[in-house]
């Protein structure tokens, strides 16, 4: 946890991809498969899906919506899956349980169940996150905006998504370090709003960039 | 000597510096990598600068091929057509001479290292001759999805014992034991095949290519064989050709092990002889720059594959500001983000549909085409590549050393 003067170290990520070795070829599969899978391998195909499509926003925010819509064909459960925010669970279990009554839901409303004739299965994978210093350390706003500006998108995922849904920090780490060792409680709770769902990492960070320029330019003095 | 340094302006903001810092993690862990060419092909283009910048960073890594003679190299193009799913026999002697040409090897090489990759079906069985000490890899290049049974019975007997491997797409792997990493595959920018070219580089080439630059080109580049459907790309441009005035050139060259390049080349031929505006050309293995000119001079590049390895000529014409049309299969899907950089189709008919969207709505052209080299830069440049090589590493040989 920050303390008041603490520096902001930004600390980027990569992902070392490990595949399962599981792939479902129907949504029955794909309903039973998401039941035995590590929580990590959830935890990959909903949060982590921000980590990849870090620059372009996709249609749909998870893995399942993708594949239950462009390679079942099967549009309405991608809607359901799709409209699942993870960021409005506590915990991984929640999650699964969660679009596992999606799916199942769904297909006691169905005749036959969707599968996969010209697509691609859905493979089931996790992912082993290795932090990287930046190198970038902040002690004022204005550090901590020119930092934010400079560093690889991955840093963004790690301390806005990594930080709130594994590492037991809820308001992520820029909030946090702006309340605690800014003492911005305002400009905090303006960022921790900001809503990563439906988003792209860069779509954040320049959010979060108006906002932390918007703080400064209200600041008496030029600091950048 | 190309160094890291020199990817700065191509690799997203921040990259390089991630990678420089990810380095310094591993500085001093010692790499092997063994494979059995050391020209030719991506993986040796590949690992050729992933050695180059990991030696400059302080990461001492080293490179050996295999040695072997005649026959052994003939049973490991039977193996690894057979692994590929061809229809192969393989003779107790070709297994015996195989694991005898590796336990020859293995007697030559220093395989004392923290991280031994092992790379391809040819070295396989080394793993046989480990030292204590040290975390083995076994990196597969290839589609392993519909191996010849008694074939990969073979192999998988080796590869159960290493401590991972790497596939370059999750639909190559087949089931094993021991945990599975992915590295998607990825292109050079600063190669010759993606290298920036001047205007006038282009037209050079495409002069002593003999391609008129005189109307919009939908461009094939591919080997001549069934899988990637030259025959339906030709179809779909005649679809095309009803409502726009354009031209299509296949290029391609070189055969995969098994697979029918001249047959398949000569009903190319025939089909294009009576259109001058299709133009095929059989090309060395070598002609990196006029593939990049060919693709640079393309308006829409199509990869219309029915079955395709990781088809990294789809992220080559996207590196070049192209959108690209392609099949369903192998890596194509996973490059082409439908509708943003191209689209993604299960037919003729689905080709000749969204090419002629674009000729219709040529805005969409330039878009996609940026987005492409958007989504390139992001996901399939050597530096992401080289960033999932170190997180490996890093991965399986602990903390900093």
């Amino acid at each position: 946890m920050s303390m008041p003067g603490t520096p902001f170290a930004f600390m980027g990520c990569i992902e070392l991809i490990e595949n399962l070795g599981r792939k479902a070829l129907d949504e029955r599969e794909l309903c039973e498969l998401l039941e035995q899978v590590p929580a990590g391998s959830v935890f990959y195909h909903t949060y982590g899906y921000f980590l990849r499509h870090r620059f372009f926003i996709r249609p749909f925010a998870n893995d399942f919506a993708s594949w239950a819509v462009i390679h079942a064909r099967d549009r309405m459960l991608g809607e359901r899956l799709a409209v699942v925010d993870p960021f409005e669970f506590g915990d991984l279990e929640q999650l699964r349980e969660e679009l596992i009554s999606i799916i199942d839901d769904h297909l006691s409303r169905r005749a036959v169940v969707p599968r996969v004739d010209y697509g691609e299965p859905f493979y089931f994978m996790q992912s082993h996150v290795v932090k990287v210093p930046t190198g970038h350390e902040a002690r004022t706003l204005a550090e901590f905006r020119n930092g934010l500006a400079e560093v690889e998108a991955s840093a963004v995922y790690f301390h806005t998504v990594e930080a709130r849904m594994r590492l037991g920090r809820p308001s992520g780490d820029f909030a946090e370090w702006l309340a605690t060792s800014l003492g911005r409680a305002d400009l905090a709770e303006q960022v921790r709003r900001i809503d990563v769902y439906l988003s792209s990492l860069e779509r954040v960070r320049a959010n979060i960039l108006s906002l932390l320029d918007a703080a400064l330019g209200d600041q008496a003095g030029p600091e950048r | 000597m190309v160094k890291i340094e020199d990817y700065r302006d191509v690799a997203p903001q921040g990259t390089v510096d991630l990678l420089l810092r990810l380095a310094e993690r591993v500085r001093g862990r010692r790499s092997l990598h063994v494979s059995a060419a050391r020209f030719g092909g991506g993986v040796a283009e590949t690992l050729q600068r992933l050695v180059q910048i990991m030696n400059d960073l302080g990461s001492e890594t080293s490179w050996e091929v295999i040695g072997g003679d005649a026959e052994f190299f003939a049973a490991s193009r039977v193996i690894n057509a057979a692994l590929q799913g061809a229809d192969r026999v393989i003779t107790e002697g070709m297994r015996e001479h195989y694991v005898e040409m590796n336990r020859l090897t293995a007697q030559k090489l220093r395989l004392e290292a923290d991280l031994v990759v092992v790379h391809d079906p040819q070295p396989a069985s080394l793993i046989e001759h480990r030292p204590a000490e040290g975390k083995w890899i076994w990196r597969c290049h290839i589609d392993l999805s519909a191996p010849q049974r008694r074939a990969w019975k073979f192999v998988r007997q080796y590869v159960a014992r290493y401590d991972g491997v790497v596939f370059s797409l999750p639909s190559f792997a087949p089931r094993l034991s021991v945990p599975q990493f992915i590295i998607y595959p990825s292109i050079d920018p600063l190669s010759d095949k993606n290298r920036e070219l001047s205007r006038r580089e282009v037209r050079t080439l495409m002069e002593s290519l003999g391609v008129p630059q005189d109307k919009p080109i939908l461009l094939q580049v591919g080997q001549f064989d069934s899988y990637r459907d030259p025959l339906g790309t030709i179809s779909a441009y005649r679809i095309v050709k009803r409502h726009h005035d354009v031209r299509l050139v296949l290029a391609g060259g070189g055969t995969a092990e098994g697979l029918e390049s001249p047959e398949v080349l000569a009903e190319v031929r025939e089909a294009a002889s009576h259109d001058p505006d299709i133009e095929v050309l059989d090309l060395p293995p070598e002609a990196h720059l006029q593939i990049n000119a060919l693709q640079r001079a393309a308006t829409i590049v199509l990869q219309k594959s029915v079955r395709d390895g990781v088809a990294l000529t789809v992220a080559e014409a996207m590196w070049k500001g192209k959108p690209v049309i392609g099949g369903t299969t192998g890596g194509i899907p996973i490059q082409i983000i439908n509708d943003v950089t191209g689209y993604t189709v299960n037919s003729v008919a689905g080709a000749a549909y969204w090419v002629r969207h674009l000729l219709s709505n040529p805005e969409l052209i330039a878009r996609m085409g940026g987005s492409g080299r958007e989504q390139v830069r992001r996901s399939f440049l050597f530096t992401r590549h080289f960033s999932d090589y170190l997180a490996l590493l890093t991965h399986l040989t602990g903390g900093p050393a």
